[in-house]
């Protein structure tokens, strides 16, 4: 199968200057390959660095030493050494990132939000927003609500707005975190199901998944994590 | 006594100014001709009249006029009013120069807020009273940057204002002191001659020169030199135009005042250039509240 | 879509449209800033933030030339290609620049707007600038343009001193933007506002900046505001950047002291 992600020798301190430069080490040596249609879920309790390492994976958390390489058009792009510009052109084209929290701009509407990973990427307003009503459907956040603005949603259909924002544009490599935190039995279906046509169409996907039965459903492997391996 | 030798006894110079002054003055002038529409600095004296009352405008006529030159002087196209005899009369006392009242006449007419309505030569000099030279003011205060903005061209704004005028009131309604553009170069502000006036300064055969005395500042016109009324394409530039003629002299295509006639709201619409009326109807035309024609009593 | 050819593109070869390149300004013998550098790429946003006093409006007004720098260069690329130092270049092309290629948003829209003109006027005058002079058109073009910033078109006429402030800053963005501008400099574009005309306005200004593919340099004391619209972060602090990066990764994973103190400081809602 396609390397699509490769981590090698990753590690990552926090120095904490407002708290007199306190060091908190989260993890060293870490080496995780991802390939093309396989889900790797990071498994370990709080505090193994689960969270960071996928920020990292991300780019949103610069790396104290190692490689964290994505294949972006062609090529293996190391995300710890790259420009801004170039960070931004993978997470734009092939790096997809779903969080467990939904950050936007207040007054875009819900269908806007899911659909503009689209428009960025050139589909036609109104194919975009015809692929992003299907998504919602499918996520069961009520047509209704696709004319608001999702900062007035309960917890759970933000979720789910989010995920729809996240997994709409079919990125090459998908970043998952918690994304069924807050959602009942049957929308965690929907995910899992989604979850498996991204498989299917060949993304690899890294993932945080608390709940066991969501995790044991899309999981290929686990990638262990703990604290002690931090050190 | 002769004229100089009167104007020697008084202990004045011909035309008031002495002649260094002059001489700087001239200098003024010719580096305006020489930049068609750019305003010249001069060290501007103080005249024995108020800022406002044509001070500027005196002072080039002082430079440029000679013992053999015929003055005209009018006010908003009058020769009668306080202004234009005033200053006929300086000019009268401190150079001994002959006047006129008839255009054709003279050699230099100066004037505030008119051109007059036959046709000026080569022959002639027409100076132009202006109390605020600078066009890009009401946009602008800093002179430092009006400056730099007629350095550069920079004249945008200068649309602006008509386009305020379009937006609110359907058409460009200003109607004097109507900015034109100089040899298609410096935008300059034609002192506030009515925009019936502006067709006539563009290519004019007559020299053109404008003196600002508070401002200080000396601008001019070549003779045969191009001064387009700033316009837009689909607003382009009109004067004014009248229903009825010159009630005296019937007049359609000269520049008409409105005259107010007495207390019950009677008014009737005449020549404001009074040689061009006059002549007019020596030569025999006549309009609807015309008497018949007298020779003036001089 | 055609995702792999745009994204096969080597980006760091692409020439920056604007390279700065230690740019420094004293205050007699107060620093204002130093030693700063950048690249700034086309459709890209790059934020400055910092406290006042950390020299990031100085910079600013170096950049936009409201103020000369007395040090470094600002290249700028043409659209011919050409690249000249905008420090050296003749008055007359840097004015022109800053009539049309280049946009400047101040903090107070009365700084940027004429108050005494129309909203129509105010937004046709770039374009009278730069030589339109077709009334029916310079109209047609303010009026797309304040919808675009969501002004009633029936306020075209009104002048912007009877606008709120909120409104001013929009007509600001409007009149900067009609020109299309290829660099666009905004100074707080949203201090001074209430919070809810903020949300709308930031809203606003990411789709416009999106929409042109203009590069911006907003400079902010707002680390939400940065977040919301600027790709890249510089962090400013004493007239110097100590740190830049990625938006999300200065603010998430904060590596200088001062900027951790920063991100720490704000209050969360």
């Amino acid at each position: 199968m396609t390397l699509m992600l490769s981590v090698q020798g990753v590690a990552k301190t926090f120095t904490l200057h407002t708290q007199g430069g306190v060091k908190i080490p989260v993890f060293r040596d870490l080496d995780l390959d991802v390939s093309a249609g396989e889900c790797v879920v990071l498994h370990g309790p709080s505090g193994a660095g689960k969270s960071t390492l996928l920020r990292a994976m991300y780019a949103n958390v610069l790396p104290d030493a190692g490689e964290i390489r994505v294949r972006h058009g062609g090529r293996m792009v190391d995300l710890a050494s790259a420009s801004s510009r170039t960070v931004l052109q993978v997470r734009r084209h092939t790096l997809g990132y779903v969080s467990q929290f939904l950050s936007v701009i207040p007054r875009v509407p819900t269908l806007n939000v899911v659909a503009e990973p689209l428009i960025r990427d050139g589909l036609d307003i109104d194919t975009a927003h015809e692929r992003a009503a299907a998504m919602l459907s499918r996520l069961n956040v009520p047509e209704r609500l696709w004319s608001l603005a999702p900062a007035t949603f309960s917890g759970g259909e933000q979720q789910r707005v989010n995920i729809a924002r996240g997994l709409i544009a079919e990125m090459p490599v998908l970043l998952l975190d918690e994304p069924t935190a807050s959602l009942d039995a049957a929308n965690r279906d929907v995910v899992v199901e989604l979850v498996a046509e991204a498989k299917q169409r060949g993304a690899a996907i890294v993932g945080i998944f608390h709940d066991a039965a969501t995790r044991d459903a899309v999981a290929d492997r686990l990638y262990p994590l703990t604290p002690a391996k931090a050190a | 006594m002769s004229v100089a030798l009167e104007a020697e006894a008084s202990g004045y110079n011909f035309a008031y100014l002495d002649e260094q002054t002059k001489r700087m003055i001239r200098r003024a002038i010719l580096k305006a001709v020489a930049i068609p529409g750019y305003q010249v600095p001069f060290a501007g004296r103080e005249m024995p009249l108020p800022y406002g009352w044509g001070t500027g405008g005196i002072q080039v006529t002082a430079a440029v006029i000679g013992a053999d030159d015929t003055l005209k002087v009018i006010d908003q196209g009058a020769d009668d009013t306080t202004n234009a005899v005033s200053i006929r009369r300086f000019f009268q006392r401190t150079a001994g120069v002959a006047t006129t009242t008839a255009t054709t006449d003279a050699t230099v007419i100066q004037t505030r807020h008119r051109i007059p309505e036959t046709p000026l030569t080569e022959d002639q000099i027409l100076v132009y009273q202006v109390p605020i030279p600078e066009p890009l003011r009401w946009m602008e205060a800093r002179e430092s940057e009006t400056r730099k903005m007629h350095a550069l061209a920079e004249y945008g704004v200068m649309h602006v204002r008509l386009y305020e005028d379009i937006a609110h009131m359907g058409r460009i309604v200003k109607s004097y002191d109507y900015p034109v553009r100089v040899d298609g170069r410096y935008i300059m502000a034609p002192s506030p001659i009515p925009k019936f006036d502006n067709p006539k300064m563009d290519r004019m055969a007559a020299l053109q020169l404008f003196g600002a005395g508070r401002e200080k500042r000396i601008y001019a016109v070549p003779p045969y030199t191009r001064a387009e009324s700033l316009d837009f394409e689909d607003h382009p530039f009109e004067i004014q135009s009248w229903d009825d003629g010159c009630a005296l002299c019937g007049a359609i295509d000269s520049y008409l005042d409105e005259v107010v006639t007495d207390d019950k709201g009677g008014r009737m619409m005449v020549c404001s250039d009074t040689d061009h009326c006059d002549k007019r109807r020596a030569a025999g035309y006549s309009g609807p509240m015309a008497a018949p024609y007298a020779e003036t009593p001089k | 879509m055609n995702l792999v050819s745009t994204a096969a593109r080597d980006l760091d070869d692409d020439p920056p449209l604007l390279s700065v390149r230690n740019l420094a300004k004293h205050y007699g013998n107060a620093l204002g800033c130093r030693a700063v550098s950048f690249d700034l790429w086309p459709g890209e946003v790059l934020g400055i933030v910092g406290e006042s006093g950390s020299g990031k409006t100085t910079l600013l007004n170096c950049l936009s030339g409201q103020i000369d720098a007395d040090g470094g260069e600002i290249l700028y690329r043409h659209r011919d290609g050409e690249v000249a130092d905008f420090r050296t270049l003749p008055e007359p092309q840097r004015r022109a620049l800053l009539r049309g290629e280049w946009g400047l948003v101040h903090q107070n829209p009365r700084d940027g707007l004429r108050l005494r003109v129309s909203a129509g006027a105010n937004i046709g005058e770039r374009l009278m600038a730069e030589g339109a002079r077709h009334y029916g058109e310079i109209r047609g073009a303010a009026m797309n343009w304040l919808s675009r910033v969501e002004i009633a078109t029936d306020r075209t006429d009104d002048l912007p001193i009877r606008f709120s402030g909120g409104m001013q800053q929009r007509l600001q963005i409007a009149r900067t933007l009609v020109t299309g501008p290829r660099l666009v400099f905004m100074d707080e574009p949203t201090g001074g506002l209430d919070v809810s005309v903020q949300a709308r306005l930031l809203d606003l200004i990411r789709g416009l900046v999106d929409e042109l593919g203009a590069a911006c340099v907003i400079v902010t004391h707002d680390l939400a505001v940065a977040r919301l619209l600027a790709h890249r972060l510089m962090v400013m602090k004493g007239g110097e950047v100590v740190e830049a990066g990625l938006t999300d990764q200065v603010l998430d994973d904060p590596h200088h002291p001062y900027t951790q103190l920063l991100v720490s400081s704000v209050l969360q809602v």
